[in-house]
């Protein structure tokens, strides 16, 4: 186990990158605790496939450093780096039994019979797997499939690092909850590092006491669940988790406060817009922090979706589209409807970032 | 213009697929197929565009049967879950396709894919391959083929599950414009209650191979017939208990009870199945005197802007689901709070008796 | 289901029905035919029953043919095998050298196989022929003409140059489906490179194995013109295989009963053994 420090880390599959975009990882530094859940969020393209191939080892970076605890494993090879992976689609020993699946890397490391036994009882208990020790891994279903590279990990005692690439790829739906669960609950009892990598949000907020959300190469924000849906430090973040994503509407600067389509935004402290003054600005704002009253943003109100917990509404200001979500219970006026935006969760971009 | 299933049943092998089924969709109508999967979904849409026929019953179309008649010879268009376009056209090509069959003129041809191109916000990219494109683009170049030809009957089956949730979003939304104002009948299969919701339309919930209701997709969700329907028209799943009624008050098991109000506090003491859906029970007091439950949670899922709860009562695993973020350890005690006037209660035979949302 | 469209597809099919009668059950009917019967030419025919069948099953000429066959073909088989496995292991997985390396292991399969026997015939003459000249100047007495013994060495190792490509391409094929996460896996594990053959490699070839076995048990079984060019079944009978027998019997002496009763146990022979060793290799696969 160890803590996990990134320093100014940068890649690029290119020989000489020049431009911004040849760097496929733009320059990063995280540090992670021992004993920590963590998640790599980001669509596909992100680059949190190619961080998670930095650190296990599979590739070495163009620029920077990865230490585990004090040391430097950046130019280490993936089996001196002490790390285990559970890849997306079940990898087992087709002709093993699930013991002699579990026992392999220790069996591999010449730990002594009874040691690995008792590794591999231990585990295979933690993981529900004790009643199917002697059969046949390749008769599993897929959870199970995927409960034993789990276990493989676990059942090492120098592992610095767990890595999870989609694990759940190839589970049932309905069961995802289930497994989701386990690795929660495994993951309080061993307090080892693991590090979760997925586009889905549900999984990597579900997962991770800590979450990087990645886009374009870059990390965009490090949170908790409640930061990202509260404080989201980039609109792609406000956009991509959530569900209907955060509003982004322009804006501008105007006699010192910050203005929508010619309306001044009164929520938004005057002194914060002064500080974002020279990029182009954006307020954001989470359809869930929009509420109708009779004075405020002057709207007219078009679509309005039903998906039965709450309403969706879409709204417009000048033909600008603000999207409000009305929880069950709550009317939407017909017309003469105005917004009004709460203020702890107005926000303020430049450039696409937040504006403390 | 009208399609209608008459008694239609299919069975293969002698398993029976679609138990009797009998369905009628509207011209210019938006039709949800709801169900899991395997429950019949994709056979049913089969037999409507005529690629398979059914063991018995009639399909009518237009007013006249069509059950044997060829899928060719049907004006149906058809999109599925994984992106099927031909992959050595370009864009362009791929959409115009089903007009170049049909032998229409160029000008006609260029005109139309122009049209439906522009509505898929394709125009940018018609000179491409389909493998250059996005997934959702991908996707987007399949639903325009199937709009191009002005079909009288669109199905499309599960065509959005492929996609990530962002691109899901974003087409889940587009679609229902793209018909609006179209005379054809379109019939989407879907696994999630959500889209069904949000297309509004018709919704015809479907359990092992049968219709259980079929109607206006917001009166089906708030008045299910029965609990097979209700609990197809939910997700996270229906929270479901049996319940003994006495007077005002059901008791569940393990010394549970809520009162209740309204016309369901009238009916008849005696055992029911009660269900509520999990967005009824919050950790969030939202009103005052609300019932509580105290669980041990599961799991706390967070979505981004939803939490669901998983928790632990008396032997028996709960759902909870709330807006925002609201984590809870692994193992941590948790007071939930229930909104017993938004519950069903369902007889012995699963009819809806009291209740609703 | 629409079945006035079903009944048409039939005539489709109908090239291949009119293809498959002219090519092997007009043939085989024929053989059957003549496998009962004796003629002495002028379409004169007599009925034989079973006679020739017991005759050729009871004649110590088709028991040897029959055990120089199965020598043969066990030895190309322990030979091809391991070693195109050994090959296929053994060739890059990506870059450059991937094609450079198809591309020779293709060469000997596209060669046609007379060719195959009149390159080899001059490759190893013990006077002018690489082969043969260079080995009798490292001082082996060799001379495949003559001697029983070059003769089967010659032809074995003409079979293994022309057939092991075979298996190496069947081979190298499974070994490049295999995800790349189970080599990481195995590695994280700390597998050995025995290890990832034994638990990884092995058993996803498990199917293309069964496949190449099968493949190369039948053609060898069967070869007849490479040896026929190549040693023409000698020196003496020394390389008479089970085809090139029948095809003395048929052609060089005519007799064309027992010829048609031995082609017929032959192909029944090749069938069973297939038979059999398709099974046994799918009954593992299930347990």
């Amino acid at each position: 186990m160890a803590r996990i420090t990134i320093d100014r880390l940068r890649h690029s599959y290119m020989a000489e990158p020049k431009r911004p975009e040849d760097w496929a990882l733009k320059e990063m530094s995280l540090e992670w605790q021992d004993g920590g859940a963590y998640a790599l969020l980001g669509p596909s393209g992100c680059g949190k496939t190619t961080l998670l191939n930095l650190i296990s080892g599979l590739l070495r970076p163009s620029e920077g450093r990865i230490l585990f605890d004090d040391q430097d494993v950046s130019r280490a090879s993936p089996e001196d780096r002490n790390i285990a992976q559970v890849f997306q689609f079940p990898v087992i020993y087709d002709t093993m039994t699930v013991y002699e699946n579990l026992a392999f890397p220790l069996k591999n490391r010449h730990v002594p019979a009874s040691e690995i036994d008792r590794r591999v009882r231990e585990i295979a208990g933690m993981l529900d797997l004790g009643d199917s020790l002697m059969n046949r891994a390749a008769g599993l279903t897929a959870d199970g499939k995927q409960k034993i590279s789990l276990g493989r990990g676990l059942v090492r005692s120098d592992v610095n690092v767990i890595m999870f690439d989609e694990p759940l790829t190839v589970i049932d739906p309905h069961l995802k909850w289930v497994l989701r669960s386990k690795l929660k609950e495994l993951h309080h009892r061993v307090k080892r590092t693991m590090i979760y990598v997925t586009h889905d949000q549900t999984e990597a907020l579900t997962f991770a006491d800590l979450v990087v959300v990645m886009n374009n190469g870059e990390v965009v924000q490090v949170g908790t669940p409640i930061e990202l849906f509260d404080r989201p430090a980039h609109t792609f973040v406000g956009h991509f988790i959530g569900s209907p994503g955060m509003n982004v509407l322009p804006a501008s600067l105007e006699n010192d406060g910050v203005s929508f389509m010619g309306s001044r935004i009164e929520v938004i402290d005057p002194q914060r817009a002064g500080a974002a003054a020279g990029g182009q600005l954006e307020i954001g704002i989470r359809p869930e922090f929009i509420s109708f009253g009779t004075t405020g943003l002057p709207v007219e109100i078009g679509k309005v979706s039903d998906a039965g917990r709450f309403r969706i509404v879409e709204a417009r200001h000048q033909g600008q589209l603000i999207r409000v979500l009305v929880p069950e219970g709550y009317a939407v006026p017909a017309d003469g409807a105005h917004l009004a935006f709460d203020a702890q969760h107005t926000h303020l971009y430049r450039d696409g970032w937040l504006v403390a | 213009m009208t399609l209608e299933l008459r008694h239609v049943t299919k069975s293969v092998d002698g398993v029976p697929h679609i138990f009797e089924t009998d369905l009628l969709l509207e011209e210019g109508s938006f039709n949800v197929l709801l169900g899991t999967t395997l429950a019949g979904k994709t056979t049913l849409l089969q037999l409507m565009a005529g690629l398979d026929r059914p063991s018995s019953g009639e399909i009518w179309f237009r007013g006249s049967n069509v059950t044997g008649m060829a899928v060719q010879k049907r004006n149906v268009s058809m999109v599925y879950q994984q992106f099927i376009n031909y992959p050595h056209l370009s864009v362009y090509e791929n959409i115009a396709s089903p007009l170049r069959v049909a032998k229409l003129g160029r000008a006609e041809i260029e005109k139309r894919v122009g049209a439906v191109s522009e509505l898929l916000r394709l125009t940018p990219m018609l000179q491409r391959r389909p493998a250059e494109l996005s997934g959702g683009q991908q996707q987007r170049t399949a639903i325009a083929r199937a709009l191009v030809k002005d079909s009288d009957l669109v199905l499309l089956d599960e065509p959005l599950a492929n996609l990530d949730y962002k691109l899901r979003e974003e087409l889940r939304d587009e679609l229902p414009r793209l018909f609006a104002g179209r005379r054809c009948i379109v019939v989407y299969a879907t696994t999630e209650p959500t889209e069904a919701l949000l297309f509004g339309g018709y919704t015809a919930t479907l359990h092992e191979g049968r219709v259980t209701q079929f109607g206006p997709t917001g009166a089906i969700y708030r008045q299910p017939r029965d609990l097979l329907s209700a609990q197809v028209f939910s997700d996270p799943p229906l929270n479901v208990a049996q319940v003994i009624k006495n007077g005002p008050r059901i008791e569940l098991s393990g010394g549970i009870g809520f009162a209740l109000s309204g016309p369901a506090a009238g009916l008849p003491d005696g055992p029911y199945t009660w269900a509520i859906r999990a967005h009824h029970i919050t950790p969030l007091q939202q009103a005052a005197g609300r019932a509580t439950l105290d669980g041990r949670v599961l799991l706390a899922e967070l979505t981004g802007s939803d939490s669901v709860i998983h928790f632990h009562l008396d032997g028996a695993t709960w759902i909870s689901q709330s807006h925002g973020v609201h984590p809870f350890d692994v193992g941590a005690d948790a007071k939930l709070f229930v909104d017993v006037d938004r519950s069903f209660l369902f007889d012995a035979d699963g009819r809806l008796v009291g209740g609703s949302e | 289901m629409n079945k006035q469209i079903n009944q048409k597809a039939w005539l489709l099919v109908l090239p291949v029905v009119v293809l498959v009668a002219f090519n092997a059950v007009i043939p085989l009917m024929t053989v059957v035919n003549y496998s009962v019967q004796e003629t002495f030419g002028d379409n004169v025919f007599f009925w034989e029953g079973v006679g020739w069948f017991e005759q050729v099953l009871q004649s110590p000429r088709f028991h040897d043919a029959l055990l120089r066959q199965m020598l043969f073909t066990g030895l190309v088989l322990v030979i091809e095998v391991p070693l195109g496995l050994i090959i296929a292991l053994a060739m890059p997985r990506k870059g450059f050298w991937v094609s450079v390396c198809l591309v020779l292991m293709a060469l000997p399969l596209l060669i046609p196989w007379n060719v195959v026997g009149a390159m080899w015939n001059i490759f190893a003459l013990p006077e002018i022929g690489l082969l043969g000249k260079g080995l009798n100047n490292l001082g082996f007495d060799y001379n495949y003409t003559r001697q029983p013994v070059t003769a089967w060495f010659t032809t074995v190792l003409m079979d293994v140059w022309h057939w092991t490509s075979l298996v190496v391409l069947l081979c190298y094929a499974g070994l490049v489906s295999i995800p790349d996460d189970y080599y990481r896996a195995a590695k994280i594990d700390g597998a050995s490179a025995w290890a990832v053959f034994r638990y990884i490699q092995l058993p996803k070839l498990k199917r293309v194995l069964t496949i190449a076995i099968l493949l190369r048990f039948m053609d060898s079984f069967m070869i007849y013109t490479e040896v026929k060019v190549l040693t023409g079944g000698g020196p003496g009978n020394a390389t008479t295989f089970l085809s090139i027998d029948l095809d003395k019997m048929a052609l060089g002496q005519f007799d064309l009963g027992p010829a048609a009763a031995m082609s017929l146990i032959y192909f029944l022979i090749i069938l069973l053994f297939s038979w059999l060793f398709y099974t046994l290799m799918m009954r593992n696969e299930a347990q």
